[in-house]
């Protein structure tokens, strides 16, 4: 019969597990009733897995993923995986899920931002970007975990299916590609863009000092050396200019995380100025019950409130430009940890970060849902 | 606020042990920041309340395996970019984190918030004596200007004896990365 024993038979009472060959099928299945030995199918094809696991070592040795269900989301990725990874996101949920093209950074690669939308037109949205800074290898790990995890619960009512059935999310993954090419191949520290001037040898700007908000004032700096380095003027960097123009144009964004590490923080305007925000306390209470919820998970510790009370000062940021344009639920996370791996996070701490960060995520969602503006 | 003097204060802190997170020592402590002259160090004053573990075993393991090492102990990116340390490598972090402490004291103002970033290098230095000498290259990352500053910093440990470092010194960054 050619019966192949995969768990060989050790004695009475032991079970054994046998590959069959399709024409020993009948013939065994006959002995194995005749004699009243029951028996179960584990893998009615292994030809079939055979051919899968063939094709999965040939992409594999490519190094690029195969599928968003076999992608290993507990290690951190190269750019050209993470952008593979966007297009079978986007091939295996075409419906959901569409990729756009806001600009080009300085060394001219393109800047993607996944539309997750269940229709209509120009709905109110939702922003998430992750990887502004280069080193915070965290946040873009979070990043493609957050894509996968909102095409995983869109139907369902404790994930993001009644946010979705209103609005839509944009979410940029790789914010900084050039900055986070050269933290892969020459300084795992490099957290700026790699913009060159004329002028200086140092190269790059901080993006998250570049915005039009209390530009150029202290808390950034006017030293092109310097890791806060605001840039020649606001808007300067094509990795910021392309979200100011994509979020102009939209004119329908409701809420805009921008997601950083390290510290644990979750941070509201302003940054540039002492002067609290108008809504103020309404942000507040939206922070206390998002870092609830966070904790909820492992038992992290997050301190919130506004970016110069609780971080330092800091001028030409994100979400004070955002908070500006009248996105009212404009917000900066500071993931983990709080010092002691920083920028180096091990990569098991990337899912149970992910995880953690998006239930607070989904308070700032719901909130901004049942409270449209 | 103390006039002419500078700035004190006065804190009340949990320490936990990084290795067992449930382990954890009470103290109080009095920080003294210097006006004027930002090259002195803050004056540190503290009390434990309680006793540190023990933790000789593990010292002695350690020590005794460095010593009979037949070539110098070298290694470079500790973690590294993915946040991995070689088991083996543990307790030479450990040790650079207690020596860069001292470093980031006296180095610290009001205006830094220093984290040991990377060891970018490290070097065993044989001795005659029975200390053992490590050179290390670390990089601190100081939050408020978000800089990474390499670092070098010769220490001496012993496990009766306790860390010294016994040189550190600033060094200059990359221009362009």
């Amino acid at each position: 019969l050619q019966l192949d024993f995969w768990l060989a038979p050790r004695g009475l009472g032991h079970p054994v597990d046998i590959r069959v060959p399709f024409p020993s099928l009948q013939p065994l299945k006959a002995h194995l009733e005749a004699n009243g030995i029951s028996y179960s199918i584990m893998i009615e094809d292994v030809q079939t897995l055979v051919d899968d696991e063939q094709m999965e070592m040939l992409r594999g040795r490519r190094g690029l993923p195969v599928s968003t269900n076999t992608f290993d989301y507990a290690t951190y990725h190269s750019l050209d995986e993470i952008y593979t990874f966007m297009d079978l996101l986007v091939a295996e949920n075409p419906n959901l899920v569409s990729k756009l093209e806001i600009g080009r950074s300085t060394e001219n690669r393109p800047l993607y931002v996944l539309k997750f939308s269940k229709g209509g037109t120009n709905r109110p949205a939702i922003w998430i970007d992750t990887g502004i800074h280069s080193r915070e290898w965290v946040t873009q790990a979070s990043g493609v975990w957050f894509a996968k995890k909102i095409v995983q619960d869109h139907e369902n009512n404790e994930g993001v299916a009644s946010i979705l059935d209103k609005m839509d999310i944009f979410l940029e993954i790789v914010t900084n590609p050039d900055g986070f090419v050269f933290t892969q191949t020459q300084n795992r520290m490099w957290r700026k863009t790699r913009s060159r001037r004329s002028g200086s040898v140092c190269v790059g700007v901080d993006p998250n000092r570049n915005w039009d908000a209390g530009f150029g004032g202290p808390g950034a700096s006017g030293n092109a050396c310097s890791e806060t380095y605001h840039g020649p003027y606001a808007n300067s960097e094509p990795e910021v200019k392309s979200i100011v123009d994509f979020v102009k144009s939209h004119g329908n964004i409701k809420a805009f995380i921008s997601i950083h590490s390290y510290s644990q923080l979750l941070l509201y305007p302003y940054g540039y100025t002492t002067t609290p925000v108008p809504d103020q306390k309404e942000l507040h209470e939206i922070s206390e019950k998002a870092v609830a919820a966070l904790s909820s998970l492992y038992g992290t510790n997050y301190k919130y409130g506004s970016i110069i009370t609780t971080i330092y000062q800091a001028s030409g940021g994100t979400i004070d430009w955002t908070y500006n344009q009248g996105i009212k639920y404009s917000f900066t996370f500071e993931l983990r940890d709080t010092g002691r791996y920083g920028f180096l996070l091990p990569a098991k701490q990337i899912v149970p970060t992910a995880q953690e960060t998006w239930l607070a995520l989904k308070v700032i969602m719901q909130y901004t849902l049942d409270h449209p503006y | 606020d103390i006039d002419d003097v500078g700035h004190k204060y006065y804190l009340e802190l949990e320490l936990e042990d990084v290795l067992d997170k449930d382990s954890t020592v009470n103290c109080t402590a009095e920080v003294l920041y210097h006006l004027g002259n930002k090259n002195i160090a803050p004056d540190v004053q503290f009390t434990l309340e309680g006793e540190l573990k023990n933790t000789d075993e593990a010292d002695n393991i350690f020590y005794n395996r460095v010593k009979s090492l037949e070539k110098e102990l070298v290694a470079e990116n500790i973690p590294d970019s993915h946040g991995n340390v070689p088991p083996e490598m543990e307790p030479i972090h450990l040790l650079a984190w207690v020596a860069s402490g001292y470093v980031i004291w006296q180095n610290s103002t009001e205006n830094t918030k220093f984290q040991l970033a990377q060891i970018k290098h490290v070097k065993q230095v044989k001795r005659t004596d029975e200390y053992l000498e490590f050179d290390y290259m670390i990089l601190l990352h100081d939050m408020v200007s978000q800089e990474i500053i390499p670092w070098q910093m010769t220490v001496l440990w012993h496990p009766q004896h306790g860390v010294q470092v016994t040189q550190d010194s600033r060094q200059p960054k990359h221009a362009s990365g």
